[in-house]
């Protein structure tokens, strides 16, 4: 399967959206003017509904040739949570590399002055209801 | 506005005669019966393109996928392994590797068979690791096999389904392509799963897998720990009056270690005289349960190929041990994505489980076995 960045279209493919967005305008058309000429109005809702579904079909398929895939994976936001073990103070800060729980880290608590421990390690998710 | 409207009146009625009404609604009336012939005829295989390009949908995102975690993977080995040559060559060729489970039509012994294959991969992969990643420690080795672990799993997701994909347009077999349509929003969770747990490997970041280490982690800190098999370390902790050897993988690297070996020793060195064993570990939660629920139950909940719970049980009949799990529920994607948060807070309650089961079914004074179970990448001791 070769495929680039850019989708690439059949040439037949196209040929059949643009026949089918053709067909649709002048279904369209067709009902529109047999309104004005109040021939038949019953014929005019039949060609409106196919010119409609026609239009549809087509700018659906020519959406479908438009979709690209993008992907790519980036890290989640990861918290460390850090706790000093003398006054209990608790500091919530990103995850760096090189954290793991409970490593005795070399980051100082601003209370008491002692070094912190890495306590938790998690990321928050929001669940959708 | 009258005039206007009579002029536009005209000019409908010139348009529509170079088209002529009935030649119109013939064409119309055709093109709907031909829309009906071809829909009894080619209606299966319209559907089956219609498969078809959806599967190719999901492979192209696939493949993107496997190249998204290749480029991490050979972007962490050049950041942390510090390595002379390009170590791209390396990864393509370790992306490829593949394992032949030993033959089970006689089944006796299989296990001890499978466990060397098995033993023999770890060593080959770590051997691979430290040739790419030279400067890489024994913590960032263990990662690093992680996150090329993930990646092979990602280039083996994307050359299976391409192949099925393939042979069902090669050979347009209903069947083929049918299932493959089915299956792919599956394939594509546990694809996405895998995307996420290179980043958290690569980083080096606990994982949903790892609630059961966690949880032997919080019970062993500040106690003194020994290895006891490969990779494996245990802790003497008083929990309840009984004495509780507490053992887990030896972290932060990435680790799942043989937590059954280790068991098994512990029972034998204690001549079986084990009031209970409790195995914690994460289990794959059903759809509409929580994320980080806590259950308790009967068995050996160690996963894997199976070679460690053989053990554990192997020891338990031996000796009749009772055996109780506890499990923290969450699905395939938080098993290998970073811990999240209702996992970490399910730590505590599953201590609190535990610290129950000892008091209700064993007495003071009894020896009990905790074993947590998991990846314990980002969880010390």
């Amino acid at each position: 399967m070769k495929r680039s960045s850019q989708v690439k279209i059949s040439t037949a493919f196209l040929v059949v959206i643009f026949l089918t967005l053709i067909l649709s305008f002048v279904a369209i058309y067709w009902a529109i003017s047999e309104v004005i000429l109040g021939e038949n109005y019953g014929g005019a809702l039949s060609w409106l509904l196919i010119g409609f579904i026609g239009l549809s079909i087509a700018t659906y398929m020519l959406y479908q040739t438009r979709r690209r895939i993008r992907i790519s994976i980036r890290p989640q936001p990861v918290m460390t949570t850090l706790i000093c073990e003398k006054c209990g103070f608790k500091n919530l800060r990103e995850f760096r590399r090189g954290d793991y729980v409970f490593k005795e880290t070399d980051e100082k608590c601003p209370k008491c002055n002692e070094n912190m421990y890495i306590a938790a390690i998690y990321r928050e998710v929001k669940e959708k209801v | 506005m009258m005039v206007s409207s009579s002029a536009l009146t005209s000019i409908c009625v010139k348009l529509n005669q170079p088209f002529g009404g009935d030649i119109l609604s013939w064409i119309f009336t055709l093109l709907i019966y031909i829309f009906f012939a071809i829909s009894i005829f080619y209606g299966q295989r319209i559907q089956l393109h219609v498969w078809l390009r959806e599967v190719e949908g999901s492979l192209y995102k696939l493949k993107r996928i496997r190249d998204e975690g290749r480029k991490i993977a050979i972007e962490t080995i050049r950041e942390i392994g510090k390595p002379v040559d390009d170590p791209t060559e390396h990864v393509d060729r370790f992306l490829e590797y593949f394992t032949i489970q030993p033959v089970s039509m006689d089944p006796a012994r299989v296990v001890w068979k499978l466990e060397h294959i098995l033993d023999v991969r770890d060593n080959r992969f770590k051997d691979e690791v430290r040739l790419m990643a030279p400067a890489a420690d024994e913590t960032q080795v263990n990662n690093l096999e992680n996150t090329l672990e993930a990646a092979l799993a990602l280039n083996m997701i994307y050359k299976i389904i391409r192949h099925y994909y393939l042979l069902g347009k090669k050979t347009l077999s209903l069947y083929v392509i049918m299932q493959l349509q089915m299956i792919m929003p599956m394939v594509m969770r546990e694809a996405e799963a895998y995307a996420s747990a290179l980043k958290a490997f690569a980083y080096g970041q606990p994982i949903g897998d790892g609630a059961g280490a966690l949880v032997a982690a919080k019970l062993m800190r500040g106690y003194q720990k020994r290895k006891i098999a490969k990779d494996v370390v245990v802790a003497t902790v008083p929990i309840e009056g009984r004495t509780a050897y507490v053992l887990k993988a030896e972290g932060p690297g990435g680790n799942v270690a043989k937590p059954g070996e280790a068991i098994k020793q512990l029972i034998e060195e204690n001549d079986g005289k084990i009031a209970s064993i409790i195995i914690i570990d994460a289990a794959l939660k059903l759809e509409g349960e929580k994320t980080g629920e806590v259950a308790e139950g009967i068995g050996v909940a160690i996963g894997g190929p199976g070679v460690e719970q053989y053990k554990v049980e192997e020891s338990l009949l031996q000796y009749k041990v009772p055996v109780n799990a506890i499990v923290i529920k969450e699905d395939i994607a938080d098993a290998v994505s970073p811990m999240r948060k209702e996992i970490f807070e399910a730590a505590e309650d599953a201590i609190n489980r535990i610290k129950r089961l000892i008091k209700e079914r064993t007495k003071e004074g009894d020896t009990v076995i905790i074993a947590g179970i998991g990846n314990t990448i980002g969880i010390g001791q």
